[in-house]
Parts: C-alpha cells; sequence; structure tokens
C-alpha cells in the first residue's frame, strides 16, 4: 500500500473541485480537511483493487452532506453563510451557473457535480448516493434540466 | 452538449496548488494530532536527510543516498501506510540536528521510536546511545553492554543496521585499538562526526 501521502496528492484536486462545485469557499475548506482526515482513518483498510477515486469523493460526497445539514442546525443560516458577504455573481458567467447548482435539490445537485466534476460513472454515482443507479440518472437529468431552464432564462 | 455541461465538466475554476495547499495543512494536523506518522527532508551537511516520526518519537533517519520511495515504501510496510509529509512535525529534530552540525548540541532530546528494531539490536543501540559525546567504545565492550560478551559481530550488524543513524550515535563504536570499522553511511562520514565530537 502506498503512502497516504501520495494518495493525497493523487486525488486532492478532484476532491477540492468537487467541494468547491457544492460549497462556498470557506466551508469547501473546511470539508476538505475532513474529507482526508476521515479517509486517512479508513486508509488501511482500502482494498487494493478499490477504485480510489469513487471511494474519496463519496467520503467528500458525504462531508457536503454534514456540511448542509449543519447550516440547518444554525439559527439563522443565511447571516453566517460567507457566501452572503461577496456580492452576487454576474448573470451570464460561470460563478452564475455554480451559484445555481449549489442552490439544486441536495441529490440532484450531487448527481450533477459528482457525475461532471467528480467524473464518475453512472454506476459509482449510484453507489455514493445510495441509490439504484436508474434513480442516479435521474437525478441527474433532472438536475440538468432544471439548470439548463434556469441559465437559459 | 449543451453550454451548461461544457461549464460543469471544466469544474469549478480553482486556482493551481491550492489543493496542495490544503493538503499539506492536513499532512500537519493529522502528525500533530498523532494520526499519522509524518516525514520530511531535513538538511545537514552531508545533504538532505529523510527524517520520519511517529507520536512517540522519531523512527528513521536516512542518508541522502539512500531512495526515497524506497524508505517510505519500507515505512508503510513496516511501520504504517498512514504516512504523510508534515514538515513541521520535524521541525525540533531539524533544530536538533542544525545544534548539533554547528557545535553547539550534545545529546539529542528528541525522543526514539524503536519499533524498527529488534529487541537484541534495541539493547546494542541503547549501549551507544549511553556513550558520551566526543568518546568512544569499541564493538565488544558494546557487545557486553548489550548482554552478549562474545557477540561483538552481531553488535556491529546491529549497528550497521541501525534505522536512526547520528542521533543513536553508532559512530561512536570503535575498533580495538581505534580503526573505524564500518559505518552504513560511510566512512567518511563516521570520520566526520567523530572530528565534529573532538573538543
Amino acid at each position: 500500500m502506498p503512502p497516504f501521502q501520495r494518495f493525497m496528492q493523487e486525488h486532492g484536486d478532484a476532491v477540492w473541485r468537487l467541494l468547491l462545485a457544492n460549497l462556498p469557499r470557506q466551508e469547501a475548506e473546511d470539508c476538505f480537511q475532513e474529507t482526508f482526515l476521515a479517509a486517512l482513518r479508513a486508509y488501511e483498510a482500502l482494498s487494493a483493487d478499490a477504485n480510489e477515486r469513487a471511494w474519496v469523493l463519496t467520503i467528500a460526497h458525504r462531508k457536503v452532506i454534514d456540511a448542509y445539514r449543519a447550516r440547518g442546525r444554525r439559527a439563522l443560516p443565511m447571516a453566517e453563510v460567507p457566501e452572503r458577504a461577496v456580492p452576487p455573481p454576474a448573470p451570464g458567467g460561470d460563478e452564475e451557473l455554480w451559484s445555481r447548482v449549489r442552490a439544486l435539490p441536495p441529490k440532484q445537485r450531487a448527481a450533477v457535480t459528482l457525475r461532471f466534476v467528480g467524473d464518475l460513472a453512472h454506476a459509482e454515482v449510484a453507489q455514493a448516493l445510495g441509490c439504484s443507479e436508474e434513480a442516479a440518472r435521474r437525478s441527474l437529468h433532472e438536475g440538468l434540466t432544471r439548470l439548463r431552464r434556469e441559465v437559459t432564462k | 452538449m449543451s453550454d451548461v455541461e461544457k461549464v460543469l465538466e471544466r469544474g469549478p475554476q480553482a486556482p493551481a496548488g491550492e489543493a496542495a495547499r490544503l493538503a499539506r495543512a492536513v499532512a500537519e494536523r493529522a502528525a500533530a494530532d498523532g494520526e499519522a506518522f509524518a516525514y520530511a527532508s531535513v538538511e545537514s551537511p552531508f545533504g538532505p536527510l529523510l527524517a520520519a516520526r511517529g507520536p512517540q518519537g522519531l523512527v528513521r533517519l536516512a542518508f541522502p543516498e539512500e531512495e526515497v520511495d524506497g524508505v517510505l515504501g519500507d515505512l508503510c510496510s513496516r511501520v504504517t501506510p498512514r504516512l504523510v509529509e508534515a514538515p513541521g512535525a520535524l521541525d525540533p529534530v531539524r533544530r536538533e540536528l542544525e545544534e548539533y552540525f554547528a557545535g553547539r548540541r550534545q545529546d539529542f532530546e528528541t525522543p526514539i521510536d524503536w519499533r524498527l528494531v529488534a529487541p537484541f539490536g534495541r539493547r546494542v543501540l541503547a549501549a551507544a546511545v549511553a556513550i558520551p559525546y566526543g568518546s568512544t567504545l569499541t564493538y565488544t565492550e558494546v557487545a557486553a553492554l548489550a548482554g552478549s560478551p562474545r557477540g561483538s559481530r552481531a553488535a556491529g550488524n546491529a549497528l550497521g543496521a541501525n534505522p536512526i543513524p547520528i542521533v543513536v550515535p553508532c559512530h561512536r563504536v570503535l575498533r580495538r585499538g581505534g580503526a573505524l570499522g564500518g559505518y552504513a553511511g560511510g566512512l567518511e562520514r563516521k570520520r566526520y562526526l567523530l572530528d565534529l565530537e573532538t573538543v
């Protein structure tokens, strides 16, 4: 088994991009740390033939869920989310799309980001979401449809 | 493919090196919390040494000619694959080595993790650790201190396999009569260290 350092170097970028697609920067940074600390604790149990990237992106996906839950627990979530401190993105730019991605319902957001940003296969997305492949494809389709409608508006 | 899909596939724009910076912070935190073993390069007059430590102390110090991948692979299989590059975790060792090589330090205070050394080897290396700065013992004397008076060859082997040279001063063990004997890091380095310690 190679050193965890190599594992982190190899998958750091993919995890970071997935987290940035799902969360504002400050929360994404916290999740990056939590993702790799969780991966470190489970690293020795990772089997040699496992898909490392799908494994670590699944952990990252769970940390995103935790982050959104933690927001829900806060009394005045909107007042505390750092994203609100910066001006809203210019309409039509990439950043507008990403803020719409972050506003998708959780399943759709997860399916869209794991598939496109994480570049996972449909079966791997389904496994990460803990649902059937058909349900994962449906969430992806719904998410994409919604994004296209909102962006062309 | 729609524009939406193109942007999604390109992913959010992250400045280069950002993930690497975050990974460095994860490594330092994991090492500080004792969840991982840390390694880092440490400067020396011999060139960069590779140092590795766990929660209990320094476990390995490798000379520059030892291949980094080989040293790390060995630590992975014999200690743990939970191994991260965390220079901050090696700062105390770095500082002590720097002082030692500058002639400002005689004793290392950094704790030692002996897990890479078998029981007999530990007794031999413990005898070496007890030799004061600037003095020497013979292989036979060290063997006797390790409880094996006729085992000077075995003691020599244990000293040669010292995973933490310099800090565990196996260079202070010589042949009877003062000949250098052997040194895993090369005899020039053994000579260098002995000269350094000559006050």
